[in-house]
């Protein structure tokens, strides 16, 4: 279970996140929408433990820990995160990557564990070639590879179907299901509102730093979320304009 | 804490493997101080006397600036890739990472010593005294104060814009320490000065090595968080 509780952050003198609350339970992915400059990067960054929010709490309880809350190493051990960074080093082959990444993780018959998702993947062919001459949709398969090598229970995934051809997507469909089924919590962050809330069990959508929609996707489908999201952008643009026009420059 | 060992064994090793695939930083830091030492050797042509007055300066600053390469990569990524983010979201501690970081700039800077060292006393005509340990004292406590501090000012400036041209800027007032007591320690080991004159020089370097040592346990986890 993962939860946000009054989240703000604020750079600088600007507010990115305005008090925003959500959580996701056990087993549960939740969409999160919103048009660009939202917030939803900074409030996943927050949720994952790589930012500190100026106010607000984060609670994160990986599954069939009970009420023990953890933290630090022990915490991030069961985080996984996917987001506009691979996280890989170039310069290594696919294999060194992610065999590197189970060792950190204490990954369990790694070696084991590194050929099986290389294979689920499909880079199996080039587990001994270096990152650096991979395409954007190789990388983007080789970090969904290291997301989910340690098998996390709690996800933050940022835009995970960008860079990916079809197949691509329906093995990230797969890795996310596994996770699901395992009792993982996923945060799911993507500018696709069908593809994203068909993978979704709860949507959220975020617009000028603040949550302006959430519940199930059952009772919100992606035409909804799609109108929220058109009626924010044009709202935005609005005030853009009327900025523009009071100040005599564009915003 | 052997649990700890191995994480900064696994980061170390990790940084040492992808610098031997591309030996960019290595090739850039040992270039530089081969190139100081034939250029100074030719340009300043001094005689016997000032010859060895200006060695140990010289010496150091030119491991410091050849070491300055490789410390500006330590914490950059390239576009896209990122490699400190998975290092942070991984189950290690922060100080981990630091002495991980660290340890192989160690191993970087040290092979560029050992192989500058024979050049610079061949183009400066000067006898290093190979079998004085008081000279591997100089060298390894300089050589460790300069990489500990290096790689905290690296990680420092690393969230920073412009990073490689902040560094510098953070770094050499807070190497002075180690730069008068590095090249006090080197000077006197070779103009054959006993132990005790050299006393207050070492305990500067082993003060500051120290600092370096406890400064990441206290501070690294706020010093990499955004």
């Amino acid at each position: 279970m993962l939860a946000a509780g009054a989240v703000s952050k604020r750079i600088g003198s600007r507010w990115i996140l305005h008090r925003v609350s959500l959580s996701v339970p056990d087993g549960q992915v939740l969409g999160l929408f919103g048009p660009n400059g939202a917030g939803k990067t900074t409030l996943l960054r927050i949720l994952a433990l790589l930012a500190r929010p100026t106010e607000g709490q984060v609670v994160l309880r990986p599954a069939g820990h009970g009420e023990r809350l953890l933290e630090g190493p022990a915490l991030r051990a069961h985080l996984g995160f996917l987001g506009h960074e691979s996280y890989l080093d170039p310069r290594l082959t696919a294999r060194e990557n992610l065999s590197f990444y189970a060792r950190l993780y204490d990954v369990p018959q790694s070696d084991r564990r590194v050929d099986e998702l290389l294979d689920q993947v499909g880079l199996a062919l080039f587990a001994h070639e270096p990152v650096r001459t991979f395409s954007r949709g190789m990388v983007q398969r080789l970090a969904m590879a290291r997301t989910f090598l340690h098998r996390p229970s709690l996800l933050f995934l940022d835009e995970p179907l960008s860079g990916l051809d079809a197949q691509g997507a329906v093995v990230f469909e797969a890795l996310l299901g596994e996770a699901r089924a395992a009792r993982a919590s996923a945060v799911l962050v993507s500018h696709d509102v069908a593809a994203g809330w068909r993978l979704a069990d709860r949507v959220a959508v975020l617009a000028g730093g603040e949550l302006v929609l959430e519940g199930p996707a059952s009772e919100i489908g992606p035409d909804r979320v799609q109108a929220e999201y058109r009626a924010r952008a044009q709202s935005a643009e609005r005030s853009r304009a009327a900025w523009s026009a009071s100040h005599g420059r564009s915003a | 804490m052997v649990r700890f060992a191995r994480k900064v064994g696994l980061i170390a090793f990790r940084e040492l493997q992808a610098e031997a695939r591309t030996k960019e930083a290595f090739v850039a830091m040992l270039v530089f101080a081969l190139l100081v030492a034939v250029v100074f050797s030719f340009a300043l042509n001094p005689g016997r006397e000032a010859r060895e007055e200006i060695f140990p300066g010289l010496l150091w600053v030119t491991f410091f600036f050849a070491g300055l390469l490789g410390l500006g990569r330590s914490f950059a990524g390239d576009r896209g890739f990122e490699p400190l983010g998975g290092l942070l979201l991984a189950p290690v501690d922060r100080a981990a990472i630091f002495f991980g970081k660290a340890a192989a700039n160690l191993v970087l800077v040290g092979i560029v010593e050992l192989a500058a060292l024979p050049v610079f006393s061949a183009f400066f005509d000067i006898r290093l005294p190979l079998s004085d340990g008081r000279l591997w004292a100089s060298l390894v406590l300089g050589t460790l104060g300069f990489i500990l501090g290096g790689t905290f000012m690296a990680a420092l400036a690393a969230n920073a814009r412009a990073a490689e041209l902040l560094l510098p800027l953070l770094l050499f007032p807070v190497l002075v320490p180690v730069v008068i007591a590095a090249v006090q320690t080197t000077g006197g080991v070779l103009a054959r000065a006993l132990t005790e004159e050299l006393a207050f020089g070492y305990r500067i370097l082993v003060v500051y090595t120290v600092v370096f040592l406890a400064a990441p346990w206290l501070l690294f986890e706020y010093l990499l968080e955004s």
